[in-house]
């Protein structure tokens, strides 16, 4: 224990970490990286898998963008336009257009949430809320079973950007999102002492949490310790500049938008080179009461269209889409009546999700929805199966099982069915 | 189990319950509603035979009233002062003077006020440009009414029915009316509707906006009745003399035509999943009409609505499960603002009697909080033991508070906790210390993009937060070794080093430091060269970063 009160001089601060890794088992775990896993780094970048999700906060009124139903009073004034897929998706949508055949629309989406915070965790984790137990989200679930895949990652495998996405839930505060701003500026990041005397704290830490944790016997702290952790490993990383998206060349943002939306899917490519396993981008803004086709065509679907049909084709182009599932939903669709303030309501019953990328078909529409979209006509998708299809579409298994806290087995993704039309 | 076990458990844990009794509060100075608050959990362990957690010591009860009541830690001051206090009644004289001296108030009024601040508007509440909500006219309402300990029943009343201007200084400035000022415009004042019901009867009705609610006894129809109160309410704009600049915002009551345009008979419209429409007037949840008329002069629908919400029994329920909550860690029911038959208490009958004397007691919210503090369970420890291990809600099961629940201390706590740590206090005036604090929260408020305007707050444990303690500008204030700084004038006190670091692990944890941690301190010491102060700093440093520090236990 007594070394690392001296300080070895000329060494980097990497080094400093794995010389504290020897004295400290707490830290032992994340920083020992043997070389042999450098030595590897090529061989699991060939399957590494990551998944991004573009949530659509408030709830967009999917029959005007993926399931346009013209001539019908509900229709609304957008017309439909043929895509590279098989499908018609909205005018003002004309980039997507392109990028269709990459990704596939689920019209036949019907859920029973159409509260913003119920739906919100229902579409965020497969499960109805239950204030019993709080289930961990798609970011926790696939960082957890995506980061074996990658040792060598140090920065968080779960990040939420311009948004809050929803927590790790019984997984535990290491599988917490780890929220940024679309710039990539993280606070507080940058360290203002030394590095033996931060590691000389940092010992000093350790032994205080370890104190607490073993006299309380309760898990938060121990859960703790984890967090301080990579939050160590976190600052001293070069994996890191990853998260620096101002680098990027000028046409590439105006590409993407220069908005925050714009900025988050530039960024989020970022993390996907990076190892990133899951990244969620925060698109708010879709809960349209009124107003709602103006709103539309000259804010949201703009702001949407540039940075998702960038995203898609620079992950194409980069040979990464054949890795990385793309998802695109908000917590519920729009009702298909419009409103006497020419909006449209909460409506859960019958809407549509957006998805492909590694394993899953591009494309394709599957189900269908009622000439005037108020009912699904054929077989009904919930959370759960758009879940479960998507972790199969990442090559993970779809009986991987958790235990919650109260020791009930939760089967992933709430044990949805796989919509075949998707996958295999 | 046998008979006999049985019957050996039972008188076990009633001699637990008699050295509880006899702990650190005389019995003849406790109010009668700690003995019926300790009879009532008391029996619920009994019943599970389980043995409740030992009785935290002085230091740890200490910085548990503070950070609850005041919401930050004890000065070293304070909490030396305390110690040295004797007599029986200790824990009780020290809840009374947080809640009664005058050299408090202002910073009761202010934790208090902060807290009803994020529950009437959020975090981010009147931050937007666009908002009609004056956060500072909200929070000078709130503070102003703790300050004088306003019944809490008057506070509701007059948060629901107020009227007046948004913002501190104008003319009709009414603080309270910033609670509906944004939720009344939106949207036929859903928001307005759901907000009023869950936040003060605890009855969640935002699901039975658009549909009858599977899980709970509310109905579509009841959305909207309770809806109904808020049509004679509105907004307004007002702006800067000769300009189109906003300055401010009114919220006015005036007749309501009701959608069919005819004031007489004012309803609303509301549409069912089937696509029929439905019509509602105002009627209460109990199920309580008021008149159809949409004039002023004959009814006006929110003062009736306050009227009507005061006879609630679930205005009583609510507040005091909510301040169970806030004391204990965990209310009656998860969520707290869900009460009702779908979503049963832990203890039903608690809930109930607490309700009732509060009522008694013209809802004196210092009352119930000296109740609760003093009450048997807010004394236990946070250790997990065998001879409770059920007792634990993280599994799913109901709360026994058989020990203290561990929780990390809100943003505003440890906000307040760092500036007490710094020594030096908060700098500047009181606009300028909030407009800091503000500043500091923004990094951890989140907002869904929702017309409803929900938010989350990362400050849960999580990187940012950690990053924050390890690198922030109020860490750095806080270990700051400059003259006049907290350690500073520490180094100046006490006998000797050894002193003047249990001085730092009181303040900061509320206990003497461990022989391994005096052993990192020599460590530390000769690795500084013999400078104290910077081994104070990195000892400080160390715990502030700790979950010791930054958990409420």
């Amino acid at each position: 224990m007594n070394r690392f009160w001296q300080t070895p001089s000329g060494m980097t601060r990497r080094h400093f970490m794995s010389h504290l890794a020897g004295s400290s088992a707490a830290y032992a775990a994340s920083l020992s990286m043997g070389s042999s896993i450098y030595a590897h780094a090529e061989e699991l970048k060939k399957k590494r898998r990551s998944a991004i999700m573009l949530w659509m906060g408030g709830g967009p009124a999917t029959i005007d963008l993926w399931d346009l139903k013209p001539g019908a009073p509900t229709g609304g004034p957008f017309q439909p336009i043929s895509t590279t897929g098989g499908m018609q998706i909205c005018e003002h949508l004309p980039l997507m257009a392109q990028q269709m055949k990459h990704m596939s629309v689920v019209r036949s989406m019907s859920t029973r949430e159409a509260d913003h915070n119920r739906g919100r965790y229902y579409m965020h984790t497969g499960f109805v809320p239950n204030p019993n137990i709080e289930h961990p989200s798609y970011g926790a679930v696939i960082s957890h079973e995506l980061t074996s895949q990658r040792p060598e990652l140090q920065i968080p495998p779960f990040v939420s950007i311009g948004g809050a996405s929803t927590g790790p839930g019984f997984l535990g505060m290491a599988w917490a999102p780890f929220s940024v701003t679309s710039n990539g500026r993280i606070r507080n990041l940058e360290m203002n002492l030394d590095d033996s005397r931060l590691l000389q704290r940092m010992a000093a830490l350790n032994l205080i949490e370890q104190g607490f944790t073993s006299r309380t016997r309760d898990l938060p702290a121990a859960e703790h310790a984890k967090v301080l952790r990579k939050t160590f490993d976190l600052m001293t990383s070069d994996q890191m500049k990853a998260f620096k998206v101002d680098e990027e060349p000028d046409e590439v943002k105006e590409r993407y938008g220069t908005g925050g939306f714009g900025q988050g899917c530039l960024l989020a490519r970022r993390l996907v080179e990076a190892g990133v396993p899951f990244i969620e981008v925060d698109l708010g803004g879709w809960d349209n009461h009124a107003g709602i086709h103006a709103t539309l065509r000259d804010n949201k679907l703009p702001i949407l269209d540039k940075a998702m049909s960038a995203l898609i084709e620079d992950l194409d182009q980069r040979g990464l889409l054949q890795d990385t599932v793309v998802i695109w939903m908000g917590e519920f669709g729009r009702t298909p009546n419009i409103n006497a303030q020419a909006g449209r309501d909460h409506f859960a019953r019958a809407w549509s999700c957006v998805v492909g990328g590694a394993d899953i078909k591009g494309g394709l529409a599957v189900g269908e929805t009622s000439r005037d979209g108020s009912a699904v006509e054929t077989e009904p998708f919930s959370s759960e199966d758009l879940m479960t299809t998507v972790i199969k579409g990442l090559g993970i298994s779809t009986e991987t099982t958790f235990t919650s806290k109260n020791g009930r087995p939760m089967k992933i993704a709430g044990g949805g069915k796989i919509i075949r039309e998707l996958v295999g | 189990m046998s008979l006999a076990l049985r019957i050996y458990l039972l008188v076990c844990s009633s001699f637990i319950v008699l050295e509880g009794a006899q702990g650190v509060l005389a019995v003849d100075a406790v109010p009668e509603q700690v003995a019926r608050i300790n009879d009532a959990i008391e029996q619920g362990w009994r019943d599970y035979e389980i043995r409740p957690a030992a009785e935290v010591d002085d230091a740890l009860w200490c910085r548990r009233v503070y950070l609850d009541i005041l919401g930050r830690i004890p000065t070293l001051d304070e909490m030396e002062a305390f110690l040295d206090t004797r007599g029986a009644q200790k824990r009780g004289k020290l809840v009374e003077r947080l809640l009664y001296e005058d050299r408090y108030t202002e910073e009761y009024a202010g934790h208090w006020g902060t807290i009803w601040t994020n529950i009437l508007i959020g975090r981010s509440g009147g931050t937007d440009r666009r908002s009609l909500t004056s956060r500072d006219g909200m929070q000078k309402y709130l503070r102003d009414s703790f300050a004088i300990n306003k019944p809490y029943n008057q506070m509701v009343f007059e948060l629901v029915t107020a009227e007046g201007a948004t913002e501190p200084g104008t003319s009709n400035f009414n603080g309270a009316v910033n609670f509906l000022a944004d939720k009344v415009n939106d949207e036929k004042a859903v928001l307005a509707t759901s907000s009023t019901s869950r936040i003060f009867l605890g009855q969640q009705v935002q699901c039975t906006q658009c549909h009858n609610h599977p899980f709970n006894q509310w109905k579509q129809q009841k959305f909207w009745e309770f809806n109904s109160f808020f049509r004679q309410t509105r907004s307004l704009r007002r702006f800067v003399d000769g300009t189109r600049d906003i300055d401010h915002a009114e919220l006015v009551n005036e007749d309501f035509a009701g959608e069919a345009d005819d004031p007489a008979d004012a309803l609303v419209f509301y549409e069912l999943r089937n696509g029929l429409t439905r019509v509602a007037y105002p009627v209460f949840t109990d199920g309580t009409e008021i008149g159809k008329s949409g004039y002023l002069s004959d009814s006006n629908r929110r003062t009736e609505l306050g009227h009507l919400m005061m006879q609630s029994e679930f205005l009583d329920k609510m507040i005091v499960n909510r301040m169970w909550a806030h004391f204990l860690g965990l209310g009656f029911t998860k969520p707290i603002d869900d009460l009702g038959p779908h979503n049963p208490a832990s203890h039903p009958d608690l809930l109930e009697d607490l309700g009732l004397e509060l009522r008694k007691h013209s809802y004196d919210l210092k009352q119930l909080i000296t109740w609760i503090t003093l009450s048997r369970p807010y004394q236990l420890s946070a250790v997990l033991s065998e001879a409770n291990e059920i007792d634990d809600p993280s599994m799913g099961e109901m709360p026994k508070f058989s020990r203290f629940y561990l929780r990390q201390m809100s943003a505003e706590q440890l906000y307040q906790s760092l500036v007490t740590a710094t020594g030096a206090g908060a700098v500047g005036s009181y606009e300028e210390q909030q407009q800091q604090r503000r500043e500091w929260m923004k990094q951890f408020v989140v907002a869904f993009g929702t017309d409803e305007g929900d938010e989350a707050t990362t400050f849960n444990g999580s990187i940012p937060q950690a990053l924050m303690l390890f690198n922030g500008d109020l860490t750095n204030n806080a270990t700051s070794i400059k003259t006049g700084s907290f350690l500073d004038r520490l180094s100046k006190t006490g006998r000797s080093p050894r002193d003047r670091l249990t001085s730092l692990f009181r303040v900061a944890v509320a206990r003497r430091p461990t022989r391994s941690e005096v052993n990192v301190a020599t460590k530390l010491y000769s690795a500084r060269s013999n400078n104290e102060k910077e081994m104070l700093q990195d000892i400080w440093w160390a715990l502030l970063n700790s979950n010791e520090f930054i958990m409420q236990h």
